[in-house]
């Protein structure tokens, strides 16, 4: 249940089954078979669960395939997975960019991951670490040069904790040992080494990079040093939430006033003390389901750790995770988390009040990474808004039935989404709101269509928990309701 | 709770207030960082002569370097021309990142493609994917030109773009006769500077290889790699009509990264026209603005008996001077009194606010060119530009910042750090302080880390808008140039000066 009765909405089906063919209808056969498969039109589910676990449609794509050659894939890389999400908020290690300069360059200090830290001291996350690899070093191999510069860090870094080796593409094409380098290094200095493959060449999307960098947490991180940790009846994990502009800060203030202690922030403002500590928790608590599944499955395969998934975006989502995660603990954590909910209350009431009116029906469509394009809806119907249209970058299967438990019959599924389908969908739809990432933004707004990146949460945020709502709610209202829309057409051609 | 629906509290304020701070507090005592006076400590030794020598010794690892890969230099030449699609054979991450950072700095749309190479081609080589990809991109975005340049990925495994292109095109990929120039851009060769140069020369070779010239009056013009290129290209092609140069702008992404918001998304605007590019070669010369984007290109246009000369980016009186008669000279026009009286203002205003900016010293850093333009009109104002670096400068643009220091008094204290990077020169200004920064957004850590105020002049700019669509090149851009520094400059003394309780040195006149 979200907070607007009126949220009972259905979308337009047939036009968006129109939309599909017409798009098709450009792509050379080869492309347009393959293309086909990702794009369809939420029906109504009926699957014969239980009523409150039934999914409300069936979001039923393709997912988690290569691109296709030349249509404008919006897909980051392996890489960008792993240095980019997972590994680079870890904020007391050194994560180098192990290759050519580009990569580490174009994702230096993008992803908003907020820490507190005297950066280049103790923390390190806006900074931009390079082997920056010259043709010697991809014709006679590249490990020696990585062991020079793991010595220069250490002596120039020494409160670096770690280091974490992330592989670009040559490395595993020239067949360097990033893996010897690094047991080498861990034995010299006793310091964690991280060596991770996460060439951008493999798998299909950044997805295949969470998976490894997960991974690489497993066998490289867990188990190898000694905790120093009093474990407690409450203590949790907060995984997969990298504190984009804050997030996980205003996730953890809830958790910490129903009387939970965090001893661990996967990965946002996280430290490796965190990350080794872990396993000692009691309950894993899992926003991005999508890159740090793999990890939570392993700590309750090996030590016993449940895991559980929650939704932090608006006020309806908020309120069912506080009560589901309060539900794996006793009377008293429940008793808080009722009151935590009804001590927001008269904030979420006075943020719809002010909001609602101005924002109640508007159409937004949404492409996102792997988590967002479903977890965000019910923020959205909060405000009394619909969502026409939706898709993810690297979801897999699991994902889109997951997504059918938030959309409406009718809903636009894209997967993978091209740049050209994209620009179709949006002027065949001409929603009142767009929310993508930094590539999709501008295209976007020269249609005169309101625009937020929801990657970055466009410079913003936090939009996790009740404070990050009012800000959500604020931002989609300063979006959709600025003046600028209503200037395009030059008043001399009104007339025409 | 901190939080009303009345005052929206955003992160900055949102996260200093108590709740959030005493929850810092408590994550803080239990997450395993070093204890504040350890922190401290370190801090201060990060700053001194001991860490500097250290640092500068440096000779495997990279620390906030100052350049890109080179395809990123490919895929902004390649953008400059008539409804061209960049197609960068490889990985196709790369791609993302290229348009996402040309996106951030021009906050304009970048349409790329990529051949999105996966394992299997890179074990069996990446034709498929450029028959596919090639016929995809053609069919979907009408392109006129698709120029096709490579990640690392397929420049390690190999791949041989000239054969897989003329494959694709007898698969009917792409019909016989359409333009698909090609450069090889190996990541771990140069930097996006050389990016640049390959691709341009790439197209040029597209269109003139086989072809014998037969010298006409046009001049042919290269910008370089330009993170001003909207604000740039349009003083320049100002300049050129009123001096009335018949010339070719090869590469002018002014409209590609300005189009306007009416309603209509714009994937191609503007650009030099394929019929001028292949015209070209006719040229009488060709000048290019930025050496050391064109080296190659400069060498591809002399061997069809054009004259050529190359400038390093245009800022300031005496290089705007070398410019115009440099055109002259090409061309056998005359400067005309209207640029002579935009000249006479300048150095007005320069006039006017020496005192401000006599004996002021900057530490600047961006690519060799601009460097190289920017020190050069920082010691026409009295200014020393006391630390000049490019991590993608050589040892050859050494030599000519030397030569460019020793032709001033204000170059006499002055170093050039070729090949050096970011966390290199906060060594070097933490132990030789200066009163300004020069260079991208990248420069604000700096700023804040070592107290000098940063001047955004370079690419990229994420965190300030629309500076690129003003020039900085000409007498005109050197107003600009000017009035930021001369801001930074007065801003800087209102900030340290009025301090609460008393206005000595508040003075509301300067």
């Amino acid at each position: 249940m979200t907070y607007d009765d009126e949220t009972e909405y259905q979308n337009d089906g047939a036009l968006h089954q129109q939309l599909i063919a017409d798009v098709l209808a450009q792509y050379p056969d080869k492309s347009r078979k393959r293309r086909q498969k990702h794009l369809s039109v939420a029906k109504p589910a009926d699957a014969p669960e239980a009523e409150a676990e039934r999914p409300v449609t069936d979001c039923d794509v393709k997912s988690n395939i290569k691109s296709i050659p030349g249509v404008m894939t919006i897909r980051g890389c392996a890489y960008a997975g792993s240095k980019g999400v997972v590994w680079g908020p870890v904020k007391d290690m050194v994560h180098i960019s192990h290759g050519p300069v580009g990569c580490g360059h174009y994702s230096w200090s993008q992803r908003r991951n907020y820490y507190t830290g005297h950066t280049g001291v103790d923390s390190f996350v806006t900074m931009q670490f390079t082997s920056d690899f010259q043709e010697k070093d991809i014709v006679f191999g590249g490990d020696k040069k990585l062991e020079k510069l793991i010595d220069e860090i250490n002596e120039l870094f020494p409160l670096a904790k770690g280091i974490s080796i992330q592989s670009e593409c040559p490395i595993g094409l020239i067949g360097d040992d990033i893996e010897a380098v690094a047991r080498k290094k861990h034995k010299e200095t006793g310091k964690t080494m991280v060596p991770v493959r996460c060439e951008g060449f493999r798998g299909v999307s950044q997805s295949l990079g969470h998976h490894i960098a997960n991974d690489a947490i497993r066998d490289w991180v867990l188990d190898k040093n000694d905790i120093e940790l009093q474990p407690g009846p409450y203590d949790v994990n907060v995984i997969g939430d990298y504190n984009i502009g804050g997030d996980a800060w205003a996730s953890r203030i809830l958790l910490e006033e129903i009387g939970l202690r965090v001893v661990g922030n996967w990965s946002g403002d996280a430290t490796l003390t965190e990350m080794e500590r872990a396993p000692k928790a009691k309950l894993n608590l899992i926003h991005c389901y999508r890159s740090m599944n793999y990890i939570c499955r392993h700590m309750e395969e090996k030590y016993g750790v449940p895991w559980m998934e929650y939704n932090f975006f608006g006020p309806s989502q908020i309120a069912d995770s506080l009560r589901n995660i309060a539900a794996h603990f006793d009377e008293t954590i429940q008793q808080n988390a009722e009151k935590v909910i009804a001590k927001y209350q008269p904030l979420v009431d006075a943020i719809l009040a002010k909001y609602k009116p101005r924002l109640q029906g508007k159409k937004v469509m949404l492409y996102v990474g792997g988590l967002r394009p479903r977890h965000v809806v019910d923020a959205y119907h909060d405000l009394g808004m619909e969502i026409a249209a939706t898709g993810y970058e690297f979801a897999h299967g699991d994902d889109y039935q997951r997504t059918g438990h938030y959309v409406k019959d009718g809903t636009l599924i894209y997967d993978d989404v091209t740049g050209y389908e994209l620009e179709k969908f949006i002027e065949g739809i001409r929603p009142d709101l767009v929310g993508s990432g930094v590539k999709e933004k501008y295209p976007t707004q020269k249609l005169g269509i309101p625009f937020r990146q929801m990657h970055s949460w466009d410079y913003s945020g936090p939009y996790h928990g009740y404070d990050g709502f009012a800000i959500f709610a604020r931002d989609m209202d300063l979006a959709i309701n600025n003046p600028v829309w209503g200037l395009f057409k030059a008043p001399w051609k009104k007339a025409a | 709770m901190p939080q009303s629906a009345e005052k929206i509290l955003d992160h900055a304020p949102l996260f200093k207030e108590p709740e959030y701070q005493e929850m810092f507090a408590r994550k803080r005592a239990m997450d395993g960082m070093p204890c504040a006076e350890e922190t401290a400590k370190v801090a201060e030794w990060t700053k001194s002569w001991e860490y500097r020598e250290k640092n500068l010794a440096r000779e495997a690892l990279t620390i906030n370097p100052v350049k890109a890969c080179q395809p990123l230099g490919a895929v902004f030449a390649a953008a400059g021309f008539e409804r061209t699609l960049s197609f960068v054979h490889g990985s196709q991450g790369c791609v993302a990142y290229y348009r996402s950072h040309l996106s951030r700095h021009f906050k304009e749309p970048s349409s790329v493609v990529s051949s999105s190479m996966t394992e299997d081609a890179a074990v069996f080589g990446g034709l498929q994917n450029m028959i596919d990809g090639l016929a995809n991109a053609y069919k979907l975005y009408s392109p006129k030109m698709i120029a096709v340049s490579t990640t690392c990925m397929a420049e390690v495994i190999g791949d041989d773009l000239q054969a897989f292109i003329s494959t694709a095109r007898q698969k009917g990929s792409v019909p016989e006769d359409f333009d698909v120039p090609y450069a090889h851009t190996p990541a771990f060769v140069g930097s996006h500077v050389v990016g640049y140069d390959n691709m341009m020369k790439g197209i040029l070779e597209n269109f003139w290889k086989g072809k014998t010239a037969t010298p006409g009056e046009k001049i042919n013009i290269i910008p370089g790699f330009d993170g001003f290129a909207v604000g740039n290209n349009r003083e320049l092609k100002r300049i050129l009509d009123m001096m009335g140069v018949d010339y070719t702008l090869l590469s002018d992404v002014s409209d590609t990264f300005d189009t306007p918001s009416d309603g209509e998304f714009r994937m191609y605007d503007g650009g030099t026209t394929l019929e001028d590019t292949a015209a070209a070669v006719n040229a009488k010369a060709t000048l290019s603005l930025q050496e050391y984007c064109t080296q190659k290109t400069l060498e591809y246009a002399e061997s069809f008996g054009q004259a050529s000369a190359s400038l390093h980016y245009p800022m300031g009186v005496a290089a705007t001077d070398e410019l115009l008669m440099k055109l002259s000279e090409l061309s056998g026009k005359p400067i005309p009194d209207a640029l002579e009286k935009e000249r006479g203002r300048l150095i007005d205003a320069m006039a006017d606010s020496q005192s401000w900016l006599h004996g002021k010293s900057y530490a600047i850093f961006g690519d060799p060119d601009f460097v190289y333009g920017m020190a050069k009109f920082i010691m026409e104002t009295g200014g020393e530009p006391r630390h000049c670096l490019a991590t993608a400068g050589t040892k050859a643009w050494a030599e000519q910042m030397q030569e460019l220091f020793a032709s001033s008094p204000y170059g006499a204290n002055c170093q050039v750090w070729a090949g050096k990077d970011l966390w290199h020169l906060r060594s070097i200004i933490a132990t030789e302080p200066v009163d300004f920064l020069i260079g991208s957004s990248y420069g604000k850590y700096l700023e804040k880390d070592c107290n000098t105020p940063l001047i955004r002049l370079s690419f990229p700019i994420f965190d300030r808008h629309h500076h690129h669509r003003f020039p900085t090149w000409g007498y005109q851009g050197g107003l600009r140039v000017l009035v930021a520094i001369l801001d930074k400059i007065f801003d800087k003394l209102d900030s340290d000066t009025g301090e609460t309780g008393a206005d000595i040195s508040f003075d509301l006149t300067r």
